[in-house]
């Protein structure tokens, strides 16, 4: 019997299946399982945690929400960030706590493994191509396993499937991103440079990154992701690639390249819809990826918590009209926050380059001293040169 | 008609989360456009972080469709 079930799911009916075994879906999944739901995982790559597509900085504070830090998944730990300006010059601010640059492929698996030890089956090499659907609501997932078509059911669909989300179009969510909103991203991770193992660095510009930045997180003291975000809008006729080919040109000629990444990021506010016909979206899928950074993993294991501990909820009560908690506790959660980065976003973008160089050459001026988010920012957008230091801030929190 | 040149796409999804029209088809790697679908918008084509994505006006029969491995 095994051997012709291995890699392949036990069972053909669950409470809930995830798609999509990244941070969101596997925490998604853990959570689920938890709460006493069964539980299918599939992953439509070979692997759970490969292909990284990911600049993979991550804030101390989040983490440890979920897993406690480990060396195996840390390449460097930061303790400061740097804004360089259009001009060059650049502003370190002050920074609360610190921060980790992970090792992907090694920290999914082990978010993996927290959903598998509360009982949730993982597949891989599953690609879902479709919802089981009766009136219009969501009975399971048709998939292919390796090379064989096969339908599972389930009462409750988890959509963390990424940037490529369709599986809330299924459900009839509209989950398409804005051009404006989404980043197009490239990344390298080079070797054989020197760079400062604790610092993170975000260039601006529009030269280097229009609508977008480029960052340099270290792994280690001689290697780096080095990538950039070009917003989609901003960018008709430039690709990313182009971008992160002329700065690395200039700044880093002659080191090897261990990795060359392409990605999608939507820095949109969450869909209207997470939760329809018994399909929950999660993480990138849900667009519940911070607008104002970029940062995704820790907001969107947030976003699968939440769903799973709700969709393991709906099914203990057999009502699956619960699964709108879903919607409410996330926005309670994070969901308005986003609203408010979104309009911080928005405002930020349309700052030119001279202005951001006025900006950082006050914000060096400046005392360090603690300042919040929130109100500052909209109130002081202007008028106030402290704001580039909130900026900053943000990408950290 | 929008066209993907072979063996150059990384995969990554960018394309198919600005596709308003659902109509991009993407594996681990193997990705696809769903004629039936596309309207020729180009957003995919704005999107793609790696210049894989062409626009023809022309339409795409006389393209390659595999890469030529000498």
């Amino acid at each position: 019997m095994l051997p012709t079930r291995l890699g392949y799911p036990m069972n053909n009916s669950y409470d809930v299946i995830v798609v999509g075994a990244g941070p969101a879906g596997s925490t998604a999944a853990r959570y689920a399982a938890a709460g006493g739901a069964s539980v299918l995982m599939l992953e439509k790559d070979r692997d759970v945690g490969y292909p990284v597509r990911c600049g993979e900085a991550v804030s101390h504070e989040g983490v440890i929400q979920f897993i406690e830090p480990d060396p195996k998944w840390i390449a460097s730990t930061v303790r400061r960030f740097r804004i360089i300006a259009p001009d060059g010059s650049s502003v370190i601010p002050r920074l609360d706590g610190i921060g980790y640059v992970l090792e992907r492929r090694i920290f999914d698996y082990e978010v993996a493994k927290l959903a598998a030890r509360e009982g949730a089956e993982v597949v891989t090499k599953a690609y879902v191509y479709d919802l089981i659907k009766n009136n219009g609501a969501a009975e399971g997932v048709k998939v292919i396993i390796k090379d064989q078509k096969v339908e599972i059911r389930a009462k409750v669909v988890i959509g963390a499937d990424g940037v490529e989300s369709r599986v809330g179009k299924w459900a009839g969510i509209d989950t398409t991103c804005h051009i404006g909103d989404m980043e197009s991203c490239a990344q390298v991770t080079l070797t054989g440079i020197n760079v400062e193992d604790d610092i993170l660095d975000f260039y601006l510009g529009d030269e280097v990154a229009p609508g977008g930045y480029l960052w340099i997180f270290p792994k280690g003291k001689d290697s780096a992701n080095i990538g950039l975000g070009v917003s989609v809008e901003k960018a008709k006729q430039k690709a990313a690639i182009k971008f992160l080919e002329e700065f690395i040109e200039k700044r880093f000629p002659t080191a090897a390249t261990l990795t060359r990444i392409a990605g999608g990021v939507p820095c949109a506010k969450t869909c209207d819809e997470i939760v329809k016909n018994n399909v929950m979206l999660v993480g990138d899928a849900a667009h519940q990826v911070n607008p104002m950074t970029g940062g995704g993993i820790i907001t969107g294991m947030i976003g699968g918590m939440i769903a799973g501990q709700v969709a393991a909820e709906a099914v203990q009560k057999n009502d699956l009209r619960y699964l709108f908690q879903y919607e409410k506790r996330w926005h309670k959660r994070l969901g308005w926050r986003h609203e408010v980065f979104y309009n911080i976003k928005e405002a930020t973008e349309k700052l030119d380059d001279q202005t951001l160089n006025m900006l950082c050459k006050e914000a060096i001026k400046l005392p360090e001293e603690k300042r919040t988010i929130g109100g500052i920012f909209r109130t002081a957008l202007w008028n106030q040169p402290s704001m580039l230091l909130d900026v900053a801030r943000v990408f950290i929190s | 008609m929008i066209h993907i040149v072979p063996g150059k796409c990384d995969f990554c999804g960018c394309c198919v989360g600005v596709c308003p029209e659902d109509a991009i088809e993407l594996m681990e790697s193997e990705i696809r456009i769903i004629d039936e679908r596309c309207t020729n918008c180009r957003k995919c084509v704005w999107a793609c972080p790696w210049e894989v994505i062409e626009f023809h006006r022309e339409g795409i029969a006389n393209l390659p469709k595999e890469v030529a491995i000498p």
